[in-house]
């Protein structure tokens, strides 16, 4: 195992709390090679500072023993690390070619329209960041919104307009597959491997993820009887 | 005769709460593990190797002769490594499996990782995906908990921990090495091989990656047997999978079924095309396989018969358009795709993905001319097979095939001085009957 370097007076080199600079190494220690933390060590950076922050680059760095410049390159190749401030909400539309073809176009254009602002920009309150984003796994329910990287289901332009405007008043919004919405800083604690114990939420599976047990259900279809199972078909 | 759906891994998806260890074991969840135990790792590989199971994460490649590769005589730690960064456009299994039932991928981890004798265990789930990330997380710490990860699982003297990754965002790195790079840290780029990861893969050692639908379905080849598993499917191709329609149908959704089923008979479940539409054209499995179209309704789902009819079964991820949809467009999308998600590190796929993106926009937007459809051939023609990975070979399949099956429509963009389509008449909140 390589070894985090332990802490010194770095902290007052780059401005994160010792709780941060101890969560780092934690992540670190978690891996056979300390470098494999790096990934989730800068979703916690973005749940800390709500971006990826030069001070967030130089703290990876030092506890991982690699320059400023080999983290930079890391940060800056995975799309879901943002330079710019995020809002409370990051609302993702998928304009990949099902989900635009099924409406994913019209619903981003008029989020574009209704926020007045542009792709990867935030709203003036600081609230909702828009970005059209590429295929999320749940083409099944076309087109999907992400709110935080939570499913919103089978969108409409209405639909996804009254979100975010629920979200900018301060409402309770819950993803139509899972739990009431968070905000993007919490969302990057999860990611950076620190359980908010919200899995209990929300349901199994949407009903289109259910279609064809559905009708095997109703059929009577099942697989073959094994030799696991007790009785035969 | 074995029924049309076949319901395996979807099986508990309708249960209560059947994300929590309680519910799965009370479905006799984690049954497989002492079966397993009982057995010596190599017996194991050896059932699944019998019983026909190939990678569901598209190549289609046998899981047990994967497996078989691992040099049991090499000093270094073993590593299985399951690849949840399930971002192939259309593909939505690996998904709802993981929401509803992360522990039958668990207990394939265990039983697979017992098989290749690896004391260590990753997901790489893609990040974008925060509550499917939540209850793997819940389900690993609950597997701790109950003594079926950890020290001496189940006093058999076997070890073996499970560390849960997310990623942060790259199409890239559903390809095996480009994760692996992620993994350890770095840039998602492919590696150059060989050395094959069975040889020298995570942290340069002996490495098994598998697709989470190949891991989750190993427990029910221990439990039921792999002659079990084979009596499903077709020569070749057996066992079961799961087949995600997407579009333009009336009921989209998974329908797990033997590999070998027709999309005729899948269309046919889910209650047929909406209202008023015909099927148009269709991917079988994902933006990376090439286009088919009404004429390939009754081709066999199985690794064979969808290779011999031009395409690849993929990801059975079944995306369905019907006549609303332009052709131009949907294949000018994916094209942008490629080029947003090319990792950069070869020159054919990074600067092809740019060209064939600025050469489908001209045609798209009734710019260009007829020879620019033989420019997009040509394009293709130097990216497939000349590219580092699957990446920029994938980027070719829609423009090739959709000028195969569909170059009429590229002309009538020519003739119509842009694209002849309302965008608003394929939109899944276009009233009903809605004329293209």
């Amino acid at each position: 195992m390589s070894t985090p370097m332990s802490a010194d007076n770095s902290l007052e080199r780059a401005g994160l709390d010792q709780k941060t600079w101890d969560e780092l190494r934690e992540i670190a220690g978690r891996y056979p090679e300390a470098r494999s933390g790096l990934l989730p060590m800068l979703h916690l950076v973005q749940s800390v500072e709500g971006r990826i922050t030069p001070e967030g680059i130089e703290a990876c760095a030092e506890v991982l023993g690699l320059s400023a410049a080999e983290v930079n390159g890391v940060a800056t190749f995975y799309t879901m690390y943002k330079r710019k401030p995020v809002g409370d909400y990051h609302v993702g539309v998928c304009t990949n070619t099902l989900c635009a073809v099924m409406g994913g176009d019209l619903i981003f254009e008029r989020l574009k329209e209704h926020l007045d602002v542009g792709n990867d920009e935030t709203t003036a309150d600081g609230k909702v960041t828009l970005e059209h984003i590429e295929c999320n796994a749940a083409c099944d329910y076309a087109p999907v919104m992400m709110v935080n990287w939570e499913f919103m289901d089978n969108q409409t332009p209405e639909s996804a307009v009254q979100a975010v405007d629920d979200l900018r008043a301060g409402k309770e919004v819950h993803s139509t597959r899972g739990p009431r919405l968070c905000t993007w800083r919490e969302a990057e604690r999860v990611l950076a491997g620190f359980p908010d114990d919200r899995a209990d939420e929300g349901p199994t599976a949407g009903p289109a993820s259910l279609a064809g047990l559905k009708i095997a259900r109703e059929k009577g279809w099942t697989a073959p009887a094994g030799a696991g199972q007790g009785e035969s078909k | 005769m074995t029924d049309t759906l076949t319901p395996v891994l979807t099986d508990n998806w309708d249960a209560e709460r059947a994300w929590t260890l309680a519910a799965y074991e009370e479905r006799g969840g984690y049954a497989a593990l002492d079966k397993a135990f009982a057995m010596a790792p190599d017996d194991v590989i050896a059932a699944v190797k019998e019983s026909g199971l190939r990678g569901r994460g598209g190549a289609g490649f046998p899981t047990g002769m994967k497996w078989g590769f691992i040099p049991q005589d090499n000093p270094k730690p073993k590593y299985l490594v399951v690849n949840a960064d399930e971002s192939e456009p259309g593909t939505c299994k690996d998904i709802p499996l993981m929401m509803a039932s992360p522990h039958t991928l668990v207990e394939g981890v265990i039983v697979s990782s017992y098989a290749i004798r690896a004391n260590t265990a990753f997901i790489y789930v893609r990040g974008e995906v925060l509550h499917v990330i939540r209850r793997l997380q819940r389900a690993v710490q609950e597997a701790y908990l109950a003594g079926h990860l950890g020290k001496n699982i189940h006093g058999s003297g076997y070890d073996l921990d499970l560390i849960v990754h997310a990623g942060a965002g790259a199409y890239i790195c559903g390809e095996e090495t480009a994760l692996l790079e992620g993994l350890e840290g770095r840039r998602g780029q492919p590696r150059l091989r060989p050395p094959f990861p069975a040889v020298a893969g995570l942290y340069a050692s002996p490495t098994v990656i598998n697709n989470v639908e190949s891991i989750a379905s190993v427990p029910s080849i221990i439990t039921n047997g792999p002659a079990w598993f084979a009596s499903m499917g077709t020569e070749k191709s057996q066992g079961y999978g799961i087949f995600s329609l997407s579009g333009h149908v009336i009921n989209p959704g998974q329908y797990e079924a033997p590999l070998g089923i027709t999309l005729r008979e899948l269309i046919d479940l889910a209650g047929g095309m909406r209202e008023g539409h015909e099927l148009k054209f269709w991917t079988p499995g994902g933006s990376s396989t090439p286009l088919l179209t009404p004429e390939h309704l009754d081709v066999p789902l199985d690794f064979e018969s969808v290779g011999a009819a031009g395409s690849m079964l993929g990801t059975r991820a079944l995306q369905l358009f019907d006549e609303t949809t332009c052709v131009v467009r949907a294949v000018l999308r994916w094209t942008e795709f490629y080029k947003h998600e090319s990792c950069g590190k070869c020159t054919p796929c990074r600067e092809g993905t740019w060209w064939l993106t600025q050469t489908m926009a001209r045609l798209e937007n009734g710019q260009g001319s007829e020879a620019d459809l033989d420019l997009l051939l040509d394009q293709c023609d130097n990216i497939l097979g000349r590219s580092f990975c699957a990446l920029g070979d994938g980027a070719t399949s829609p423009i090739s095939s959709s000028i195969q099956h569909f170059r009429d429509e590229y002309l009538a963009h020519l003739t119509h001085g842009g694209c002849p389509f309302d965008p608003a008449a394929s939109t899944a909140f276009a009233p009903v009957g809605a004329p293209a």
